[in-house]
């Protein structure tokens, strides 16, 4: 007997399906034109752009302070990180030194953000899988962060956050309540989601070796964060590169194996509980003091002074018409973003806008990957892949 | 302490490396903050890629990012690239920048050294206009297909030109 011969189909009886632009499975505005072979995708062209607004481009013709609501804009999803990322890109240009304070603050605000960031992935896996009961208990506690966020600086989800030397207004006492609250809660919140997908079966069956990449793989398609760590190399910016005090903090590295669905799924869940920790000890270490570095050419003087005082008048004046003296240079700072680093380089020619400011966005770098993970995989697989890699159109498009 | 007086300590011994292998190719050496910025010709550039890549010495093997300059005033020079590579295991990052006339936007392409160059080489066309020599799908990625023009040149205003509520001249500058 001979053994079975694979029966190729011939290429004329490939299928060519769209999956989006605009289809409620990708979370997003993403069109892959995909080629099948019934249920097994050759292969896959992705193209992206539908929501580019030229945030480069605009970042070219705005004040260094007006910056910061676009960054909003890019991974929706952690806001601050990417408001925290271009503050401190421009600090680091000024050489201005922001007070211990204002810098565990940030990593509260931050830290949160990430928990947000990966709820939104984890509990979006499963409802890929078909789990929606585990969606609709985390989105709760999403919820509390969000109502954290509106207690500090009023938004809640493009927050605008910070300021370029600090924050811009101390925790008020129930933003500090609801912290509290949400620290006791958000643990037995988050095992009761992880109770249901952790060892579920059917989940399991779905996401094991569904999308894998290997860590070569990942590092030459530039792959970071939470994606490079299910690959199963431990990079994390954070402890690389440490921003904002990190340095003072106590806390793991997850990293996965397989680099498949189930280990970013994992990745993100025991990063949740690492940044929980982060912001117990930044609760309990909060040292006292300013919460902004004294630089009055960046930093809005408050309004009684505006009012009352000659200098704060002008400085108020400088800074809301944009006219603020930024030294000439590069630099390029990083932050360990939701989906791993986001890079901000900025060249200043002295002027009031930068002369070139370049986002290093992770998600566009490691969607290249996408048609490379799901090929000779089923098209149900490849929405997982694709909601498993979180994927932000936002951060894709800039 | 200010970020302009940090030290890199491996920066010397690595610039003396790739000066004493590329020689003339390296232009100019500098440090801007925490980042040495080496300057070298067009023509070595896959050679200086390379070898940060694959010598076991450098071990430059992650590509962080990339990204285009345009700048109008530097004549003969008006175009850059800059390239941003980091040593994973050693946490030592640098940037290499190339620069060319405008008549002449061929650059060899890194996709044959890191795949990952494919998208942020076809965003740095569509967005300035670089022929990224030996690239295999060099098309518009962000923006349309239908676009005749790069945008992020310099000589491309952000809003249409009938516009003219926010001229400097308004504001005193």
């Amino acid at each position: 007997m001979t053994e079975n011969q694979t029966i190729l189909t011939p290429e004329k009886e490939y299928v060519t399906l769209n999956l989006g632009p605009t289809h409620p499975a990708t979370h997003g505005i993403f069109q892959n034109i995909l080629k099948m072979d019934g249920e097994i995708i050759v292969s896959t062209e992705p193209t992206i752009g539908y929501i580019h607004r030229a945030f480069e481009k605009l970042a070219e013709h705005r004040p260094y302070n007006q910056i910061a609501p676009i960054t909003d804009r890019m991974n929706y999803c952690s806001a601050p990180i990417n408001n925290m990322g271009w503050h401190m890109t421009v600090e680091k240009l000024i050489g201005c030194e922001v007070p211990k304070r204002a810098q565990y603050m940030r990593v509260i605000i931050m830290e949160l953000a990430r928990i947000a960031d990966h709820i939104i992935c984890d509990s979006v896996i499963g409802v890929d899988t078909g789990a929606l009961s585990g969606f609709l208990y985390i989105f709760q506690e999403r919820e509390h962060i969000y109502e954290i966020f509106e207690e500090v600086c009023g938004a809640r989800l493009t927050t605008n956050t910070g300021r370029i030397g600090g924050m811009e207004r101390d925790f008020s006492p129930k933003a500090w309540e609801k912290l509290e609250y949400f620290v006791k809660h958000f643990p037995e919140k988050l095992h009761e989601f992880e109770s249901l997908l952790l060892r579920n079966r059917i989940f399991m069956d779905r996401t094991i070796n569904v999308g894998p990449i290997s860590a070569e793989r990942a590092l030459a398609y530039g792959f970071t964060g939470p994606n490079l760590r299910a690959a199963g190399v431990d990079y994390d910016v954070r402890v690389m590169n440490p921003y904002s005090g990190y340095e003072d903090f106590q806390f793991d590295i997850p990293v996965g194996t397989n680099g498949d669905t189930y280990d970013r799924f994992m990745v993100r869940l025991e990063e949740m509980k690492q940044s929980l920790s982060i912001i117990k000890q930044a609760m309990k270490n909060m040292p006292d003091g300013p919460i902004h570095a004294d630089v009055p050419a960046f930093y809005l003087p408050p309004k009684e002074e505006v009012y009352s005082k000659m200098e704060a008048l002008i400085y108020q004046f400088k800074i809301v018409m944009g006219e603020m003296d930024v030294p000439k240079g590069e630099v390029y700072h990083a932050v360990e973003g939701g989906n791993g680093e986001l890079g901000f380089y900025l060249v200043s020619d002295g002027g009031r806008t930068p002369f070139r400011l370049h986002l290093r966005r992770p998600c566009f770098i490691y969607y290249q990957a996408y048609p490379e993970m799901i090929q000779g995989a089923m098209l149900s697989d490849a929405i997982l892949t694709m909601s498993s890699m979180n994927v932000i159109a936002g951060e894709l498009d800039a | 302490m200010k970020l302009a007086d940090i030290e890199i300590p491996w920066m010397e011994a690595v610039v003396d490396k790739l000066r004493q292998r590329f020689d003339t190719a390296i232009l100019s050496v500098e440090q801007a903050y925490d980042f040495p910025n080496i300057v070298i010709a067009k023509q070595s550039l896959m050679d200086v890629l390379d070898f940060l890549k694959n010598d076991p010495d450098m071990g430059f093997t992650f590509l962080t990012t990339l990204c285009g300059m345009h700048m109008p005033e530097q004549k003969g020079q008006e175009f850059g690239m800059v390239y941003q590579l980091h040593n994973l295991p050693k946490n030592r990052r640098l940037r290499l920048k190339i620069f060319m006339p405008e008549g002449d936007l061929n650059v060899p392409t890194a996709t044959t050294l890191w795949p990952t160059a494919n998208w942020m080489e076809r965003q740095e066309y569509d967005f300035f206009g670089f022929n990224f020599v030996g690239h295999p799908d060099l098309r518009r990625i962000l923006n349309m297909d239908e676009m005749n023009y790069h945008p992020m040149r310099k000589q491309y205003p952000l809003e249409d030109l009938g516009k003219h509520d926010k001229d400097d001249a308004k504001f005193g500058r």
